[in-house]
């Protein structure tokens, strides 16, 4: 699946809309949503304190959200731009590929939640289109 | 079976009476084909799907998503025994109109989704995993006469 010009349009213009809320959102679509709807999730964080409103994973949440704003800004070489975190989930994390689409499907409705009018039928397919090709990036070097 | 506490089902509940079928229907089905293209494998008859806005503003879509979702919200009463209530449509979506069970689940998908874009805040992370666990049950049931 390639993403189209219209596609990177798509993820840029919504993307700058979230501004400085990533970090937030990250936090619940990490923490409140896929820990909250795939309980399995939380198994790759035995070291984290997971209750409400730790401060470990917002923490977390910005990270992820913050990986995924470098990657927007680098979409003509998501392989590039996220080989780093590419070698860390194939080597040391080994996180099991089907736990991106989880976390994909929470980011959606994060957004979903709170930019209602942004998230445009076309918009929904691009950003889908986007979380599964970072996914495949990061899943790339797994075997 | 789907076992909900009563914090649950009140959520379920509260929301559920707040669904306004034909527009979440509409807009459910007609996201998915939107989102998902190869969905549309099913719907030849349907006439025009050949953008995002011919797909949401297409009759057919609105009305067949409309029956879709009513269907999904009637399984809510029947949480006890989605396998009973769901076998009749098993067998249909499976000997006669074919549908690969992995479809179940990206449509239950876009319908969080659109839940999620209509109750915002309103549509908490709790309220969320609720409905993910019902309608990954009403998935399961509509698999389960597949042979």
């Amino acid at each position: 699946m390639v993403l189209s010009p219209a596609d990177k349009t798509n993820v840029k213009s919504t993307w700058g809309k979230i501004g400085g809320h990533a970090g937030e959102y990250g936090g619940e679509a990490l923490e409140s949503r896929t820990f909250a709807s795939f309980p399995t999730t939380k198994t790759y964080f035995p070291h984290f304190d997971l209750s409400h409103g730790s401060a470990q994973v917002k923490a977390h949440g910005k990270k992820v959200a913050d990986a995924l704003t470098n990657a927007v800004a680098h979409m003509d070489d998501l392989p590039g731009a996220l080989s780093a975190l590419s070698d860390l989930h194939a080597y040391k994390l080994r996180v099991d590929p089907v736990n991106f689409k989880l976390l994909s499907h929470c980011l959606l409705v994060t957004l979903a939640c709170h930019h209602p009018a942004e998230f445009t039928p076309a918009v929904h397919a691009s950003l889908d289109k986007f979380f599964s090709a970072v996914s495949t990036v990061l899943t790339s070097k797994y075997r | 079976m789907v076992h909900l506490s009563a914090e649950e089902k009140a959520a379920v509940s509260s929301l559920q009476g707040k669904v306004k079928v034909d527009v979440v229907g509409g807009e459910t089905l007609g996201r998915l084909l939107v989102v998902y293209p190869w969905t549309q494998r099913f719907f030849d008859s349907f006439g025009d799907l050949s953008s995002p806005d011919a797909i949401m503003s297409n009759g057919k879509v609105k009305a067949h998503g409309k029956k879709v979702v009513n269907s999904l919200i009637n399984g809510l009463k029947n949480l006890d025994n989605l396998k009973g209530a769901f076998a009749k449509l098993s067998e249909l979506h499976c000997d006669k109109l074919h549908v690969d069970p992995e479809n179940f689940k990206l449509l239950g998908n876009v319908m969080v989704c659109v839940l999620a874009r209509h109750f915002g805040k309103e549509f908490t992370p709790q309220v969320q995993a609720v409905f993910q666990k019902v309608l990954a049950g009403v998935a399961n049931a509509l698999a389960h006469k597949y042979h």
